[in-house]
């Protein structure tokens, strides 16, 4: 057998294809960090007081919510699902946390409930997703009403209040006096999805099942307990998300988090994540959800209304995904 | 033959992704005439007719229409010439009615207004004169896939068309509705319109035809009147290639049955069904082949042993014992792999890169304490890039840029590493050069040597007459024969293949 023959053409036309393209990726993956720092920049020089502790350290704890919801929505993402009721299920997990609060438990206890309440949507979602096979957009359209509708229910609408002074804590405190704990949270928390992602079993299925979910299943991966495991980790975050909103409020807001996931897959997306799964990046998503963070940041800085803000990141997250969707057909043409 | 000619293709070649598909393949139609166009699978039958209708772009050759030159580069270009395709899955929208099939994109209009009325009666008048029995105003979803045939005819034919070409009208028609179509066939026939049947049943063929063109690895082979009864000689052109010693020695001895399969049936609806009754066994040391027509069942067999969509009446044996495979999972758990057809679809995740691919049914073997270690799974990966001799820049490459030979060679490492045992190849060469090809037929080889047990599905007779070391011919969702590979003919197994009722065993 002449393995020269087979050799020659391969290696002759590899190199320079590979090499273009990872120039081309380099590219892709660094422009939403340029983004944000143009973005930077951008409002530092406009405005006096965008570059100020007080008004970074707003930046970062509003952020910080958004962005934990979104640590979730990556892993969901990645794996080539999303999920719609993110909003609805961190202020239903938002009022369960500080009613068991209320109640006079201790502040540990009360976010466990948050998570759980969380996750048990997940639980529910993946459940519709994976045995009913109704898809991931109208599944999580169905829970977002239905979450929204029963916190309204259970509250009559009024939020939950006469809560204890500690609690303000977890989303005002300061650690060391000058790092908010909700950022301080974030970082850990995407430490850990970061691990996650790159080292455990449920990233790497998760990047199987969003690339190919045919191929992982010819693979023997047990593919919808994966998908229950993600489904149910986002709700899990926006348990938890859930309440830290609630503490820099000092109440549970039944209509907290209305939105959200409008800002929360922009993140995404922004972040390099793809609507049809497979790819994703915990430090992309941070940055996407820090570069929707200073938009409305700078908004308000600049005074524009908080109504065209909503215009705004509409716009973003369909340039992102424009974006995307231009990108792969230029490497399917390629 | 008296008849002038309609068009004539010469020297057409096609390559995709560096395969060359037609190296100078010629067809003469003429006017009025019944043109059969036969070949095996992958001869680039489909490719030739897809040029002809604009559909796809040829590299290099003439296409001659009524004594001109015509340059036919898109659809719309074949269709103002008055060419027609019929495809193998038919391009009608379900939700629309037979009328408004027939006429997508040439409504009658009036005033920027579609004219129904006139759309319905016009649809009426020529269903009417082709003797169709249809209803104008039927949805096309709720007609059967006989009728559904009807009504790409219809639209060939009211386009008032020079030629139609039918792309293996039969393969998924009843014999009744074979009769009908020829029918028709028949009928285009007297109206002047020339049809280009194109198909693998000869015996269907020569019931219609009037001349024959035979393709055989791109090429025009054999070119004549449709033989009425004897067949041997168009048999001979499609196949006979010769083999070369291309394929490694033959593996020689056999141990125990390795996988055996009993009485495996599964229904399709509420008819048909996708195989049934099949039972056969592949040894430790053996590779067995399946061959077949595309349709025959063989995919849907090598999908349901390996539990993807699963038997429902059957038994699946491993070394003798009897399994419950329900899953995948079920059967990788069992030592089975399955190298599929459709590398891109369910073969590959395409995202992740090559070590990622090769670790992906066995990912627990590179996890430490919940972790997956990296750095093993790179050494993994580099392991068999040297040992598979994967051409491919890096462990880091993701296997979407990788041609398809290493593509290939990227899965088997997949179940390499998962320490299968038993292999099912459906297809293993598809889409890959012909030197990538023998490495993988080398690597085959050494699997079974190592005492693994093949089981093979190809439509390429040479693949299985040079690997196998016994066939079973399936048609029609049975095995018609099971036969001894150094003792038959590729004559003989396509015959199986592709004649006569099936012999059923047990």
């Amino acid at each position: 057998m002449d393995d020269r023959a087979i050799e020659t053409p391969v290696s002759r036309a590899e190199p320079s294809q590979a090499g273009r393209s990872s120039l081309r990726q380099w590219f892709e993956r660094l422009l939403p960090f340029a983004s944000l720092l143009v973005l930077f920049i951008l409002l530092s020089i406009v405005s006096p007081y965008f570059l100020t502790v007080t008004n970074l350290s707003s930046v970062a704890r509003q952020s910080a919510v958004i962005n934990i919801l979104a640590l979730g929505m990556t892993l969901i993402m990645v794996s080539g699902g999303i999920d719609l009721s993110v909003g609805s299920v961190m202020a239903f997990s938002g009022i369960c946390g500080t009613m068991v609060l209320q109640s006079g438990a201790p502040l540990s206890a009360s976010v466990a409930g948050a998570m759980l309440a969380g996750a048990a949507w997940g639980l529910l979602n993946s459940l519709l997703i994976t045995v009913l096979r109704v898809s991931p957009f109208i599944a999580t359209l169905g829970t977002m009403g239905a979450a929204r509708g029963l916190t309204l229910v259970v509250t009559n609408g009024m939020p939950v209040v006469n809560l204890p002074e500690s609690f303000g804590g977890l989303g005002d405190g300061n650690i060391f006096r000058i790092v908010p704990v909700p950022l301080a949270v974030l970082v850990v928390l995407a430490l850990l999805t970061g691990f996650i992602l790159q080292y455990t079993r449920l990233g790497r299925y998760a990047y199987a099942i969003g690339s190919n979910v045919e191929a992982a299943r010819y693979s023997g991966i047990p593919v919808r307990r994966y998908v229950a495991a993600l489904y149910v980790f986002g709700g899990a975050l926006a348990g938890l998300g859930g309440m830290i909103e609630s503490s820099r409020l000092m109440t549970g807001q039944p209509t907290a988090g209305q939105g959200y996931e409008l800002s929360v897959i922009a993140a995404v997306v922004i972040g390099g994540g793809s609507l049809s799964g497979g790819e994703g990046s915990v430090i992309g998503t941070m940055t996407g959800a820090f570069f929707v963070g200073l938009i409305s940041n700078g908004s308000n800085l600049l005074g524009v209304s908080p109504f065209w803000q909503q215009v705004l990141i509409g716009a973003v997250i369909v340039a992102a995904v424009a974006f995307d969707e231009f990108r792969k057909r230029r490497r399917a043409v390629a | 033959m008296c008849r002038p000619l309609l068009l004539e293709m010469l020297k057409m070649e096609k390559a995709y992704e560096g395969v060359q598909v037609l190296k100078g393949a010629r067809l003469a139609v003429a006017q009025g005439e019944i043109h059969g166009l036969v070949g095996e699978n992958g001869a680039g039958k489909s490719t030739l007719v897809k040029i002809l209708a604009g559909e796809v772009a040829r590299d290099g050759g003439e296409i001659t229409w009524l004594g001109r030159a015509a340059a036919v580069e898109s659809r719309k270009e074949a269709q103002e010439l008055g060419v027609s395709m019929i495809h193998q899955e038919l391009n009608l929208a379900p939700h629309l009615t037979v009328a408004e099939n027939i006429f997508l994109g040439h409504e009658p209009t009036r005033g920027g207004l579609i004219d129904r009325a006139r759309e319905i009666s016009e649809t009426v008048a020529l269903l009417s004169n082709l003797g169709f029995d249809l209803d104008a105003r039927a949805p096309v979803r709720r007609l059967s896939l006989a009728e559904r045939q009807l009504v790409e005819i219809a639209r060939a034919v009211a386009r008032a068309t020079r030629i139609v070409i039918m792309d293996e009208p039969s393969s998924s028609l009843s014999t009744r509705e074979v009769e009908e179509l020829f029918g028709v066939v028949r009928q285009l026939k007297e109206r002047g319109t020339a049809v280009v049947f194109v198909t693998h049943r000869l015996e269907e063929l020569s019931e219609v035809a009037d001349r024959v063109t035979v393709l055989r690895d791109g090429e025009t082979v054999h070119e004549g009147p449709m033989p009425r009864r004897e067949f041997a000689e168009l048999i001979r052109a499609m196949v006979g290639r010769e083999l070369r010693d291309f394929f490694p020695p033959r593996a020689s001895s056999a141990g125990g049955a390795a996988l055996e399969v009993r009485d495996l049936s599964r229904r399709k609806d509420a008819e048909s069904r996708d195989f049934q009754n099949v039972s056969l066994r592949v040894c430790h040391g053996e590779i067995v082949g399946i061959a077949g027509l595309v349709g025959a069942g063989r995919t849907e067999l090598a999908e349901a042993i390996f539990g993807v969509k699963p038997a429902d009446h059957g038994k699946v044996l491993m070394d003798g014992k009897d399994v419950t495979i329900r899953s995948p999972e079920d059967a990788i758990r069992c030592g089975m792999a399955l190298l599929t057809e459709d590398r891109k679809h369910t073969g590959l995740s395409l995202n992740l890169n090559v070590a990622q691919n090769i670790t992906l049914a066995n990912l627990t073997a590179v996890v430490r304490k919940h972790v997956v270690d990296l750095r093993e799974e790179e050494r993994v990966g580099q392991g068999f890039l040297e040992r598979l001799r994967i051409r491919a820049p890096s462990t880091r490459q993701k296997v979407g840029r990788l041609s398809g030979g290493n593509q290939q060679k990227v899965v088997l490492a997949k179940w390499l590493f998962r320490q299968a045992r038993v292999f099912i190849f459906d297809e293993p060469t598809r889409g890959v050069d012909v030197g990538a090809k023998a490495e993988i037929y080398r690597l085959m080889k050494q699997l079974v040597e190592s005492g693994a047990a093949i089981l093979m599905v190809s439509s390429e007779l040479p693949e299985i007459l040079g690997m196998t070391n016994r066939v079973y011919v399936m048609r029609d969702g049975r095995l018609a024969k099971e036969l001894v590979t150094a003792e038959t003919t590729p004559e003989e197994i396509l015959r199986y293949a592709t004649l006569g009722e099936p012999e059923i065993m047990h």
